[in-house]
């Protein structure tokens, strides 16, 4: 087991978010959260990413074997969480290069592997450059500034193919994108999938899971997930709506 | 026309991490804090008539100088302490200050005190320690270096002297080069100019003194380390850089100071004379002790800079990174004179702690077709104010003047406070004047962004911190630049783990 989250409670100003959510993720697997808007995806992406804002009441996160919540977030990183953020952050002044080479350099140390220098780093960073087609001087360029929407998300995805992570979770990674963008988005994240390599989807629509085909699928409402199933659950979701699914589970409570 | 000034103001309020904040409320390492203790010569606290005609006497100055210092302080006793800059200090007690200090090993050769075989062992240590060269095996660069009240070693003088080039400290300027001294001392920046300036005037003690002849390219930098070890002294340097026609100079200055409790009193002059198609091109990396968390200690630090571009075609360009410093008063100006010169300001200033800088510039346009570019970038951490004061005056002969300025602030945590007040005169419609400003806060966006991409907090900091003043670090000589990187680094250091 990669990830084992029970009874997860979490709140942000007293107010509680997460209300005892499960979730099980084995290696290799792409598991897919969706849900309506408030339900708590997105806290869901922070709390295991380590987001101080959020206060965790009650519950265990058990990651490849440790306690995930003892950890800090520069060390869940580098222990191989990802999140690709709904907004990446942009910084002005520091190349994606040096950002990138400094935040690779952190993982592969946690690994035992001796730092890149500049050289083997622009080599190991070209194929994925390609992948994401991204631009040539993407690693001169200030860390997401002057990017456009999808870049920046694109960028997101291009570190996430140089960190190599064992958990990748995506936080509605396809807002905001249009179809072009979002078929090189799609196309990263499928050739990242490895037998090793679990994913967590957050998203609300079900166009990107078109695309990369989940293993599982959890409807989040109201702080807990309150149903789950295979690919056919998109579908399910795309005739009845939420509405449909959440009315089912408060009558059966 | 007159554009009033545009304030901005910002003092943000509670909500911003914690985290941070107490990171850097904790002590900082100043490595540069340590004491020499040797033997030295220090005048008796207090100033009066006899202190000046004192120190005069103490470096065996030509009646002129005494006159000029004696001038200066009679009019520096008309005058009150000012208090316009956005910062609060008790008036200061001039009379608790020694005026004049120096390592008697240097001194006992009466007059400059610069023989570079007699350095006392433990100054040679101490500037060691520093990392400053001053046995002149370093090929790239020529130093000066001051010690509290004198200058104790310049290197590469004779090399130098070959292509014409002068450089040496102030004291022997006077006695070597009278002619040129009394040509350019007090031309830009005059004694009566401030407060301060009136002060340095009579109690100057070293500085540096640089000539470069007509069409003279100086193949070094050249630079002068400033150290204030004795408590409760102050130091006066007085600096004059001509750069004659066609010439060019990059001249570098550092500035250290021991961790003690009460304050040192830095009080110094620069005048730079730029003539026709000649540069300057002066870097400053001012480290002075900063003072502690409860205010204690620290340097005084209030500096007239100030240059005039005289001939057509010249360029002046001031570059600062100001990290120390309980106090920065300070403000390295441009006096546009001739046609189509250029002045430039670029400018980083940190402050943490219980630090109050209010740094900025003055670019005064006369000539046609002037050009200025200012660019400050201000940091504030822990409980600081940091203030950008700037004025651009294009007068009614500057035909065809032009001003860019940028000015942003950023915010560490959220007790400190960042100001800016630019003031823009223009007398001349052909002027074009630009004002960029922005304030922004080291997010807690970006350094969580930087920590989830497993990058420790500190180095996420100074890795934003960097980033955010890359423009103004892209200016100085790379050594320069490095160090100031790890300075701003080691300036907002906590303990983090």
């Amino acid at each position: 087991m990669l990830l084992k989250v029970e009874n997860l409670q979490a709140q942000i100003d007293e107010k509680q978010i997460l209300k005892g959510l499960n979730l099980e993720v084995k290696a290799g697997e792409v598991h897919a959260i969706m849900g309506p808007n408030g339900a708590g995806k997105s806290t869901l992406a922070s709390v295991l990413a380590g987001r101080d804002d959020y206060e965790v009441t009650a519950g265990t996160v058990d990651f490849d074997g440790e306690d995930l919540l003892e950890l800090a977030p520069d060390e869940r990183a580098r222990k191989g969480l990802f999140l690709a953020f709904q907004y990446p952050v942009e910084i002005p002044g520091v190349s994606n290069k040096l950002f990138m080479q400094t935040a690779l350099n952190g993982v592969r140390a946690e690994q035992g592997l001796p730092p890149l220098d500049m050289f083997d780093f622009d080599e190991y960073a070209k194929d994925k450059i390609e992948l994401l087609n991204m631009r040539d001087d993407l690693l001169e360029r200030s860390v997401n500034v002057g990017f456009s929407g999808g870049e920046k998300k694109r960028n997101d995805i291009f570190q996430m193919a140089l960190l190599a992570p064992k958990l990748c979770i995506l936080d509605e990674t396809d807002s905001g994108l249009d179809i072009d963008a979002l078929g090189l988005v799609a196309n990263g994240i499928n050739t990242l999938r490895s037998p090793d390599r679990s994913f967590i989807v957050v998203t609300h629509y079900q166009r990107l899971l078109n695309y990369i085909k989940p293993d599982y699928v959890h409807v989040l409402y109201d702080g807990q997930i309150v149903k789950s199933g295979g690919f056919e659950l998109v579908h399910e979701l795309e005739e009845f709506g939420y509405d449909g699914i959440i009315q089912k589970h408060e009558q059966a409570q | 026309m007159t554009d009033s000034a545009q304030i901005t103001e910002l003092n943000p309020a509670g909500t911003q991490s914690q985290e941070i904040d107490s990171l850097l409320s904790k002590n900082k390492n100043y490595k540069e804090g340590f004491v020499t203790t040797t033997t030295v010569e220090t005048f008796d606290k207090g100033l009066d008539e006899a202190t000046v005609r004192a120190i005069s006497a103490k470096k065996n100055e030509p009646e002129w100088m005494l006159d000029f210092r004696l001038k200066a302080f009679h009019h520096w006793l008309t005058l009150e302490e000012p208090h316009w800059a956005k910062m609060l200090y008790i008036p200061l007690d001039y009379q608790e200050y020694s005026y004049y200090s120096a390592p008697e090993c240097s001194a006992c050769d009466g007059s400059t005190g610069s023989v570079g075989n007699e350095i006392d062992p433990e100054v040679a240590k101490a500037f060691a320690e520093l990392g400053v060269p001053l046995t002149g095996e370093d090929s790239n660069v020529a130093v000066d270096a001051i010690f509290d009240s004198i200058s104790v070693s310049t290197t590469k003088r004779e090399d130098l002297l070959e292509l014409g080039i002068i450089f040496c400290s102030f004291s022997e300027a006077v006695h070597d080069y009278p002619e040129l001294v009394q040509k350019y001392m007090g031309t830009v920046v005059p004694y009566h100019d401030n407060f301060f300036a009136a002060l340095n005037s009579a109690v100057a003690s070293d500085g540096t003194f640089v000539y470069i002849p007509e069409n003279v390219r100086c193949p070094l930098d050249l630079s002068t380390y400033f150290r204030i070890n004795e408590a409760k002294t102050g130091q006066f340097e007085r600096t004059i850089v001509v750069a004659d026609k066609g010439s060019y100079v990059s001249y570098l200055e550092g500035c250290s100071a021991p961790a003690r409790d009460t304050y040192q009193l830095h009080a110094a002059v620069v005048e730079v004379i730029v003539l026709e198609d000649a540069e300057v091109k002066y870097s400053t990396v001012q480290n002075w002790y900063p003072g502690d968390d409860d205010c204690k200690g620290g340097i005084l630090n209030f500096v007239t800079k100030r240059a005039i571009c005289e001939g057509k075609n010249s360029k002046m360009s001031w570059t600062q990174a100001e990290t120390g410093s309980a106090i920065t008063w300070k403000y390295p100006s441009c006096i546009l004179k001739g046609d189509n010169s250029i002045g430039e300001f670029y400018s980083v200033a940190l402050t943490n702690r219980r630090q109050q800088a209010d740094t900025g510039t003055k670019m005064t346009h006369i000539g046609k077709n002037t050009s200025s570019t200012i660019i400050s970038k201000g940091l504030s951490a822990g409980r600081s104010e940091n203030t950008y004061r700037g004025l651009v005056k294009i007068l009614p002969s500057a035909e065809g003047a032009r001003n860019f300025t940028q000015c942003d602030s950023m915010l560490i945590g959220d007790k400190c406070g960042a100001h800016t007040f630019p003031y823009i005169e223009v007398e001349n419609a052909t002027a074009q004047v630009e004002h960029e400003a922005t304030t922004s806060r080291i997010g807690d966006d970006q350094l969580f962004y930087c920590k989830q991409r497993g990058i420790s907090e500190q180095d996420a900091i100074s890795m934003i911190v960097n980033g955010f003043c890359k423009d103004v670090l892209s200016e100085l000589p790379l050594e320069f630049a490095q160090e100031t990187e790890e300075l701003l680094s080691i300036s907002l250091e906590g303990s983090v783990g």
